[in-house]
């Protein structure tokens, strides 16, 4: 069963290819890295899977269909800035986030906020960088649905926190649901991860399960990467 | 006991190891029931397909059964268990003579050394009591 697939997609700004034909296809219920260095194209990606870029050439379906009003209601972004009112109140952020998403889960995101200690009370502006980043973690991953884009998700935050997000991440998401994660901090999150998909100045370098890489080449994720993406 | 879970190997292997490893030492034992599939994911820091992964080796091992409604448990059968216990000292023995052979140490020097590390261990009991 697939949740997102994609076909020769193709992204160009200008005369500059971000993304260059891209096959791909990804199954419900797994984990999937999405890894390249800096400026490979994966927030490109990202953005077109949630709907906020438009493909130059080639298409990508989720769940059935291009992404659009439909795909956002299943489709949780997380966007590697934050887009929310720095003064409202994460109490007044999630009214919001209820009013507008139907999977929203209030119980849920209650629950993490009291487990990292944030008040719900507080506003967005008097918090740290890496609260700030938790909040909007929390508030993606309350939503139960069907794909979640996470861009850059761990950057920012703690090595305590980071083992908590990432355990939220592998216990909130429903069976048939997948989770894509971009990063470079691979180490951190590859014991997490079912696949990965590498990719360099925006193509598809590798797309392979976590344990055939390991099984193949004795090696770590984050060691194949340091090897192929070596400076 | 910790999971402890090296970047290099197949993690499944890794947990059907400890898991085992876990059994054999009766941290589990015979006939207990396993927390589901998530919780150990959670416990362990591992997504919960490589953890279901383990856990369907173990049961083709003999090890783990599931049962349909109710979860999975540990084997009853002990003679399961000492055969995994066996299976394992053998290979932790080849390993060491294997290692004992790159030091160049024959089977004497070895059995040797083995009863004058023991006898040491055994002085040092009488002078703790």
């Amino acid at each position: 069963m697939t949740i997102l697939s994609t076909k020769n997609l193709t992204k160009s700004y200008g005369k500059k290819t971000a993304l260059s034909q891209i096959n791909l296809e990804i199954s419900r219920g797994r984990i999937i890295g999405l890894l390249g260095p800096n400026g490979s194209g994966k927030s490109t990606f990202i953005k077109i899977a949630a709907g906020l870029l438009v493909p130059t050439a080639g298409e990508i379906i989720i769940d059935g269909q291009p992404p659009g009003v439909d795909t956002k209601a299943k489709v949780s972004y997380l966007s590697e800035r934050t887009y929310l009112n720095d003064w409202m109140r994460v109490s007044e952020i999630i009214a919001f986030f209820e009013d507008f998403y139907a999977d929203f889960n209030r119980i849920k995101a209650e629950n993490m906020l009291k487990d990292l200690n944030i008040n719900p009370d507080d506003r967005l502006k008097t918090m740290s960088k890496g609260t700030k980043e938790k909040v909007q973690l929390i508030l993606v991953m309350s939503r139960q649905a069907e794909l979640y884009l996470l861009d850059e998700p761990i950057g920012g935050v703690d090595p305590a926190a980071r083992d908590y997000i990432l355990n939220t991440i592998i216990t909130n998401y429903k069976e048939e649901a997948s989770v894509i994660i971009s990063t470079h901090l691979i180490a951190d999150v590859e014991q997490i991860l079912d696949d990965i998909i590498f990719i360099n100045q925006g193509e598809l370098a590798l797309s392979s399960s976590v344990d055939e890489i390991r099984e193949t080449h004795n090696k770590s994720v984050d060691g194949l990467f340091r090897e192929v993406f070596k400076c | 006991m910790k999971w402890i879970i090296d970047s290099d190997r197949p993690i499944y292997k890794q947990l059907v190891e400890q898991i085992e490893l876990r059994i054999i030492s009766g941290i589990y034992a015979p006939g207990e029931k396993l927390e589901s599939v998530r919780e150990m994911a959670m416990d362990a820091g591992v997504n919960p397909n490589t953890m279901q992964k383990a856990l369907a080796e173990l049961e083709r091992m003999g090890l783990v059964f599931a049962q349909r409604t109710s979860g999975r448990f540990i084997t009853e059968d002990m003679k399961v268990i000492e055969e995994a216990k066996k299976g394992l000292a053998v290979q932790e023995i080849s390993a060491f003579l294997e290692k004992m052979k790159k030091l160049g140490m024959g089977r004497n020097e070895i059995l040797e050394l083995m009863e004058k590390i023991e006898e040491g261990e055994k002085e040092d009991d009488h002078i703790k009591h």
